[in-house]
């Protein structure tokens, strides 16, 4: 929250001051009234002199049209400050969100990320705006008003001041209890953007399971706990209305009481007490208005924290993340993407990858292969600097990577990953993906890939794609893929299980072009079929994270067991379908 | 796998329609928001008399300082003390019975509010899972996640305070209305001038800000759906070094979201202080009018203080009524965007009289199906097939031929144009969609696993089965060793997103799950796709005796998983290009054995 106030909020001090002191005019205006009332009923009137009713009865009619304009104007400015200030919150929060290193994603977990992007920011946008309107207002409001009885009796104010430390008390009380329960609904929120998420994506097997009625009831554990999180969150603030208004309201009391002895005395007067009614009014409704903010405030500084603990996490554009000292050398000798002896564990626990070594020359390719889970996009992982608390060393051209800032690092790269995503947008900036590239590039790159035909068919290049790609089919989307990694001509290419959807015959295709066009790329290859990588100059066998195989595709044959039992598994087949 | 949604009719309506239909919207809207709320009539007529009363008991407190004002007002040292204590204490008790009153109509609303919201999250989450499959390919996760969260929270919000609030306003100015009148008819007339003056100015303003407040939920909308997609693809946007284009896009849309919140909430602002402007003309005119009453002889001082205690507690209300419109047209407009999606067309229901599906031998018929997501496009064309019980079908093609369609068809995700299909010699249009889908098992490329425990996740649509069964499916699967691998076993959480789980891990745990499931009809869409060959080798043993006896059908790309298939359809450009075993394509020399060569080379 004090981030917010303090970082987000300090460009617009001065806007923020003369708002303030516009509104503070057009209150103090406001309170005139009431004022006014006052002197009339026990100076004027005695008079009897009509001239003067009308006259004074003028200046107020002139206050009421000031105090309007003054009001709409502060108003607008507060809405400026707010929307400028939320924008640029949200703005940084999503800048620092997709800076995030994986660690931390993985940590604060998707969810979480999209409901402080989109509800927290929200609830702080509302109490921004608010706060200003009610919060310039309802303090001057409510000390204008103090002063006021002050001026008139200061002894009666008093009385009514008497009331001021038990409703500190009250607001105190309300927002300590308050905050915690906001922090806590706002959790249960995450899993609430988690649900829908999750059975959005699955839609296909919940209907194919006619799990509906499970699903229902899973939402509606959460939803009956988003509900009681509400309510008991609600709850609590609600006492602090009432409770004000039994405070004030006996303070009036107090003060009718006092007010009776004093004018018996003959050291205060009627009209005083009249007048005093009416600012008690007007304290009253301050009172209330301060009393829904804290509500606001309590709710929103629960958001806030949410928002300021994704800003305040470290991100990958922070120097020591990546610091370039060492110089690369870009010397035919040295190899081009190294590990040397690297191991890594997601949890800290058991190693996913362990003691892994290679080491490629510029041009060379390297396929790996391995069972399910034996760690195969973990070492993509951390070659494109995704994670960093590995051991041992990841070279690329002999520099250490992480001494090397992360554009530096990954635009060297064109990848597709498992399960990549296609977005909302038009076919050829889904290849472009921001890079400027031209069409004749996005062209050839659909060339390579092998989906020309395809997209030409659908509409070419500017043919917008639905969410998720929906309107293509599994291999079409692998294919656009894969030309979105070509297509920048990359100098390490990453294929990490992408041609899973596509058939023998363009995979074989795909396999050409990368030979024929690609020399100088390096590539590294995952797949399952040993079809797509025994032409690989290196191929890494892995298992449970291990290396059990390194070299060539002959060289396995000969020495690895487990290659040979998959090549069986696969080419067996056709040997024995042939004879 | 396309699928046009059915929500692009706006676009084709006229002008003058379209008003119409923006006014039906309303109105149909606030109809519907009060159907919820009738559901809960008995609190909320509980809380309609607590308001009553807690309003009253506050309205009697002016009336009451009046008379003590009196007594107080012959001056120094004729002040009426008893007269002055009885009121004082009877103003004591109603005060503190009016607030004990009003936090009790406070949580009365609270209560009503929640179950209003927990009702219609209810409401929209059954909807969106009674939607066709389709409907989730043209709308944005983060927009339906804006709908059902921050929007009904609007709702919500608007309900639980501001309902109060009209209500304690309409009787506050109903019944300061009438104190005004008991004490001065004349004096009253000030306001024959100003309530329409104050009721015009709110109409005026709020007629300009509706539009404003369904922008700016709309905007929202759009920037929770960006911001939902760029989260989810965060790995892509760092390969590419794409963060700053992101951000760039972000940047608009926050622009404009933020941009239609300042202007919904600027214009919704001008009420507040426009309103009061009318009550402080009020006021001036109140106080000339009634000192010229006094000088008459027609009030007492008490009378003019009660008078503009009442007139403050009149306008004071209309003045909060007026911030409040502005509330509840942003309610309104969020309302609307949750009825929207209430009123999307669900998958047609059963046909009346329509039967289950019984557990049968699984023969599955398709004879002249076409298809096509918009009917202008065919994907499918006069497609025949029929698949014998316990048989081995396996459907092959480059990609996008329609495989994958050929599988929404037959689970009824989507229905054919024209054609029929047939399970067990029953139209399935005759057959409850729940019986047909349960007829069938199904293990997706995309695989799809949720959080909660592994033992959940295995055990999904299957609740009465034992413990030892899901392990027995596990080991099957080849998955039992690395479960228990994990922190607690089957008792592991899989956290969405988690990297604990590789790809080719989820699917075997699908294809554990379509062992446990044991339907009658078996779908495998890619189901090893993401398994290497050689765990795939090993859980041939575990496939076979899951597809044994039960009528399957596969869609491969490696081609030698499906050698073995009683009937291997080719599929090409939404035709059947060619069809039988694989012994006969090989001999034809065509399409299959184009493509069954081509893998080796």
């Amino acid at each position: 929250m004090k981030k917010i106030l303090t970082y987000y909020l300090a460009p617009y001090y001065r806007p923020m001051a003369v708002g303030f002191s516009i509104k503070f005019t057009g209150t103090i205006l406001d309170l005139l009234l009431p004022w006014t009332l006052a002197h009339m009923i026990d100076y004027v009137i005695p008079t009897g002199r009509r001239s003067e009713i009308f006259l004074w009865g003028g200046f107020m009619v002139l206050c009421s049209v000031l105090a309007a304009v003054f009001n709409i104007t502060a108003n607008r400015m507060a809405s400026r400050v707010a929307s400028d200030t939320i924008y640029k919150v949200r703005e940084d929060l999503f800048a620092k969100v997709m800076y995030l290193s994986h660690e931390n994603t993985d940590r604060l977990t998707r969810p979480s990320l999209i409901s402080r992007l989109t509800s927290d920011t929200y609830y702080v946008h509302q109490m921004l705006a608010r706060i200003q309107r009610l919060g310039v207002r309802a303090p001057i409001l409510l000390i204008g008003g103090v002063a006021m009885t002050m001026i008139l009796d200061p002894i009666l104010a008093c009385v009514l001041l008497a009331t001021m430390p038990p409703l500190a008390l009250v607001v105190v009380f309300v927002s300590k209890k308050g905050i915690p329960l906001f922090t806590a609904l706002q959790s249960k929120v995450d899993g609430f953007v988690r649900l829908v998420r999750e059975d959005i994506a699955g839609i296909r097997v919940i209907k194919a399971l006619s799990k509906e009625d499970y699903e229902r009831e899973r939402f509606d554990k959460i939803n009956r706990e988003v509900m009681n999180a509400e309510r008991k969150a609600n709850m609590t603030t609600a006492v602090s209305n009432p409770a004000m208004n039994i405070f004030l309201n006996l303070g009036l009391v107090s003060v009718i009481i006092a007010g009776a002895c004093r004018v018996n005395e003959g050291t205060s007067e009627v009209g005083k007490i009249l007048a005093f009614m009416t600012y008690f009014t007007i304290i009253l409704n301050a009172m209330m208005s301060i009393s829904r903010m804290f509500v606001m405030i309590s709710k929103a500084s629960a958001s806030a924290g949410r928002i300021v603990q994704v800003l305040d996490t470290r991100d990958e554009r922070e120097p020591g993340t990546f610091s370039s000292d060492s110089k690369e050398t870009p010397d035919t000798q040295v190899p081009h993407v190294e590990f040397d002896h690297v191991s890594f564990s997601y949890h800290k626990t058991r190693d996913n990858i362990k003691d892994i070594h290679f080491s490629l020359m510029q041009g060379e390719t390297l396929g790996i292969i391995g069972s399910t889970g034996s760690g195969k996009t973990t070492i993509i992982n951390l070659l494109m600097g995704f994670y960093q608390s590995y051991r041992g060393n990841i070279r690329i051209n002999g520099q250490d990577i992480r001494t090397m800032d992360f554009e530096s690092l990954r635009h060297r790269f064109g990848a597709v990953f498992q399960n990549d995503v296609i977005f909302e947008d038009t076919i050829f900036e889904n290849i472009n993906m921001g890079r400027n590239l031209t069409h004749q590039q996005a062209d050839q790159a659909l060339g390579y890939a092998r989906a020309w035909e395809f997209v030409a068919e659908k509409g070419g290049l500017d043919k917008e794609l639905d969410i998720k790609g929906a309107n293509l089919s599994g291999g079409q989307k692998q294919r656009i893929l894969i030309a979105r990694a070509l297509a920048a001509g990359p100098e390490i290419l990453i294929l990490d299980d992408s041609s899973s959807a596509l058939d023998y015959k363009t995979d074989a295709a795909l396999r050409q072009e990368l030979k024929d066009h690609f020399q100088n790329t390096t590539c590294i290859i995952i797949a399952q079929r040993v079809s797509s990588v025994m032409n690989a100059d290196h191929i890494l066998v892995l298992e449970e994270g291990e290396e059990i195989g390194y070299g060539s595709h002959e060289h396995l044959m000969e020495h690895c067991p487990i290659y040979r039992e998959i090549e069986n598994s696969q080419m067996g087949v056709s040997q024995s379908a042939q004879t | 796998m396309a699928g046009r949604g059915r929500t692009r009719n706006d676009a084709s309506m006229i002008p003058d329609e379209k008003a119409i239909e923006t006014i039906k919207k309303r109105k149909g809207a606030i109809v519907r928001l009060g159907k919820y709320l009738s559901r809960h009539w008995f609190l909320l007529s509980l809380a309609l008399i607590m308001n009553v009363v807690s309003n009253s008991l506050a309205l009697v407190g002016p009336m009451l300082s009046g008379y003590a004002i009196d007594a107080i007002e012959p001056g120094p040292g004729r002040v009426d003390f008893s007269a002055m204590f009885y009121y004082a204490a009877w103003m004591a008790l109603f005060y503190v019975i009016s607030a004990v009153l009003s936090y009790v109509l406070a949580v009365l609303m609270i209560l009503i509010s929640r179950k209003v919201s927990y009702r219609m999250r209810k409401d929209v989450f059954d909807k969106m899972l009674s939607l066709p499959v389709g409907y989730y390919d043209t709308h944005q996760t983060g927009d339906l996640i804006s709908r059902i969260f921050y929007d009904i929270d609007t709702v919500n919000e608007s309900l639980s305070t501001d309902l109060v609030q009209i209500l304690g306003t309409v009787i506050t100015v109903a019944g300061s209305l009438y104190m005004m009148v008991a004490i001065s008819p004349r004096l009253v007339l000030v306001f024959v001038f100003t309530v329409p003056l104050s009721g015009f100015v709110t109409r005026f303003i709020t007629s300009r800000t509706r539009p404003l407040f369904r922008k700016r939920s709309a905007s929202l909308g759009r920037l929770n759906g960006f911001a939902e997609e760029m989260v989810s693809g965060q790995k892509t946007v760092k390969a590419y070094c794409q963060e700053p284009d992101a951000i760039q896009r972000f940047r608009r849309k926050n622009r404009e979201s933020v941009e239609a919140y300042y202007r919904a909430e600027y214009y919704g602002s001008i009420v507040g202080p426009m309103v009061n402007f009318v009550n402080n003309l009020s006021l001036s005119l109140v106080s000339v009018f009634g000192a010229l009453l006094f000088m008459a002889g027609k009030m007492s001082i008490g009378q003019i203080s009660s008078f503009v205690l009442y007139s403050r507690k009149f306008s004071g209300p209309i003045n909060e009524a007026a911030n409040i419109v502005s509330d509840l047209q942003s309610a309104v407009a969020a309302a609307e965007r949750v009825f929207k999606l209430m009123d999307e067309l669900p998958e047609q229901g059963d046909r009346p009289g329509a039967m289950e599906l019984e557990p049968g031998k699984g023969h599955v018929e398709i004879s002249h199906v076409n298809f096509g997501y918009t009917p202008d496009k065919i994907i499918l064309r006069d497609l025949s097939l029929s698949a014998s019980p316990g048989s081995l079908t396996a459907i092959v093609g480059p990609t996008g031929a329609g495989k994958t369609t050929l599988i929404n068809l037959l689970m009824r995700f989507y229905d054919a144009q024209s054609g029929q299909i047939l399970v067990d010699g029953k139209e399935v249009h005759d057959l409850t969609r729940k019986s047909l889908r349960q007829a069938y098992a199904m293990v997706l490329q995309d695989t799809w696993l949720f959080y909660g425990t592994v033992y959940e996740n295995l055990s999904y649509g299957r609740d009465d089965i034992a413990r030892e069964d899901v392990i027995k499916a596990a080991k099957a699967a080849r998955i039992h060793n690395f479960i228990m691998g994990l922190p607690q076993g089957y008792d592991t959480v899989l956290l969405e997103d988690g990297a604990n789980i590789s790809k080719g891990q989820k699917q075997l745990l699908t294809i554990a799950r379509a062992m446990v499931l044991d339907a009658g009809m078996l779908i495998l869409d890619e189901a090893t796709s993401n398994v290497d060959t050689r765990t795939e080798t090993r859980i041939q043993e575990a496939m076979k005796k899951l597809m044994k006896g039960k009528t399957c059908f596969v869609i491969a790309h490696r081609l030698s998983t499906i050698r073995n298939a009683d009937l291997i359809i080719v599929v090409d450009q939404g035709q059947v290009a060619e069809q039988g075993s694989h012994k006969e394509l090989m001999e034809r020399k065509g399409f299959y054995y184009e493509m069954y060569e081509a893998q080796f080379h």
